[in-house]
């Protein structure tokens, strides 16, 4: 996958788990606990959702990785999607 | 005319849930018909309309905890022009927020409309009123657009010169109706669940920071061989062990009713969910002392989804006999928090930290977390309270066995 195809599957991710965001409106930096105001139940939905979409089984450690959108893309091109 | 509102169905009545509409939008009621059912605190109550006339328009949300004097029902005199037209325009289905277009007209208008009400103002009011003008000032753009989506240019409150109808005007009136606003209404309800228990429970506090290593240690090793939709969260593991420890301690879980405290024979906990944009509710899962992990973690889930969709059911929102209520990953060390009647006790969670503590003849980092018991002191005492949060303690001890 391209840069550009990992970033919209993890916007769409997010989104779908917490459809009052907007995409659009989603910094690269912003982080997903503090900024957007996910919960742990947010991200364990979040990190279900890629794993359906991307076939990635990301580890609880690992959950520091993709804190902001610019930081997942970075994990999960290295990770293999 | 009239506004039907909550009716207070007993003194210690702060609120109830509209459960059912018995009645449409161009209905004609007669005193003493039954025309909605709220559940309350005793359960589900028919009310009575107080007044004869034609149901104008139904105000409130179905499934809404509203407090006493809360509008429910707009009750007019049999052939009032509102009351045409919203059995015109209103469809056949029971769309509660239908009506709710008409509610700027509504602030606006006068007591007792009529063109004479304009004389005596002493000062121009903020808006201009409608009136009952054969034909009200309106631009040309507006009075097209009015005739093509069939908007009654009388009932539409002008904001151009003179309280002239502009377009905007029209599409605003024509737009689909807000419903109430339900962060508002949530508040509201909190309030007067709030309110009643600082009144009449006489809460005591206790504190007690748990040792979390274990806890975490094992959820580490249980989510690191599962897939994501497998793993557990730390907070299954404090919900299992707060019901395990209900159970225990009858004298934190159940309902105070009637100058009585009445404990439950199971535990349906009460989880505090922060709604995405305000507000919070705390709806119950039953049995929760019996449920295994796995199980209370899909359930949990589905509560915090259905939730956020505002799709509970409402025994959810009555049955709980014990809440719990955390702070989650980050946040403040400690939260005290206030019962929700008629329960008798809330735990509350902070945000688990890393904190130096003495262990053995050192002093070493360990993952913590402070519980605080908030109690009934017409339940129970600080004996009571203690076991309660020695038991929890215990069980985080022991996860392999929650």
């Amino acid at each position: 996958m391209t840069e550009a195809e990992i970033r919209k599957a993890f916007l769409d991710a997010l989104t779908m788990i917490a459809p009052d965001l907007d995409a659009a409106t989603i910094g690269g930096g912003d982080h997903l606990q503090d900024d957007l105001e996910l919960d742990s139940m947010d991200i364990l939905n979040l990190v279900t959702a890629l794993h359906d979409r991307l076939r990635l089984n990301i580890p609880e450690r690992d959950y520091p990785r993709i804190a902001t959108p610019d930081k997942a893309v970075r994990y999960l091109q290295e990770a293999g999607a | 005319m009239g506004v039907f509102t909550m009716p207070s169905l007993g003194a210690d009545m702060e609120a109830g849930t509209l459960v059912e509409w018995l009645v449409q939008p161009g209905d004609t009621v007669s005193r003493g018909d039954v025309i909605a059912v709220v559940e309350t605190q005793k359960g589900a109550i028919e009310v009575e309309v107080f007044e004869d006339g034609v149901v104008q328009g139904l105000m409130a949300e179905l499934g809404a905890i509203l407090p006493v004097g809360t509008p429910l029902a707009r009750i007019g005199a049999e052939g009032a022009p509102v009351a045409e037209k919203m059995a015109k325009e209103a469809p056949a289905t029971n769309v509660p927020a239908a009506p709710e277009r008409e509610l700027p007209c509504r602030e606006a208008a006068p007591p007792a409309s009529g063109p004479s009400q304009s004389k005596p103002q002493p000062a121009p009011p903020p808006r201009p009123k409608p009136s009952a003008r054969a034909r009200p000032a309106a631009s040309p753009a507006a009075r097209a657009k009015a005739a093509e989506l069939g908007v009654d240019l009388s009932v539409v409150t002008g904001t151009g010169p003179g309280g002239a109808v502009v377009l905007e005007d029209v599409e605003q009136a024509r737009a689909p109706a807000q419903p109430l606003d339900p962060a508002a209404e949530m508040r509201r309800a909190i309030a007067a669940a709030m309110v009643r228990s600082k009144r009449e429970i006489p809460h005591f506090y206790l504190s007690t920071t748990i040792d979390l290593e274990a806890a975490t240690a094992w959820l580490a090793a249980y989510n690191e061989v599962r897939t994501p939709d497998d793993r557990l969260l730390l907070g299954t593991l404090f919900a299992k062990a707060a019901a395990l420890a209900a159970a225990q301690v009858r004298q934190v879980n159940g309902h105070y009713l009637d100058a009585t405290f009445v404990p439950a024979d199971t535990v349906n906990l009460g989880i505090a969910i922060s709604l995405r944009g305000g507000g919070l509710v705390a709806p119950a899962i039953s049995d929760a002392q019996n449920r295994p992990l796995p199980e209370l973690m899909l359930a949990m889930k589905d509560m915090v989804s259905r939730a956020r969709a505002a799709r509970l059911r409402s025994s959810e929102l009555t049955s709980g006999t014990l809440t719990l209520s955390s702070l989650g990953e980050t946040g403040a060390n400690e939260m005290i928090g206030v019962i929700h009647p008629p329960q008798v006790a809330l735990l509350c969670l902070g945000a688990p930290r890393i904190e130096p503590r003495a262990t053995g003849d050192g002093i070493t980092p360990r993952r913590v977390v402070t519980a605080s018991l908030s109690a009934d002191h017409r339940v129970s005492d600080g004996r009571t309270a203690t076991r309660f949060l020695t038991a929890f303690d215990a069980h985080l001890q022991t996860p392999e066995e929650l």
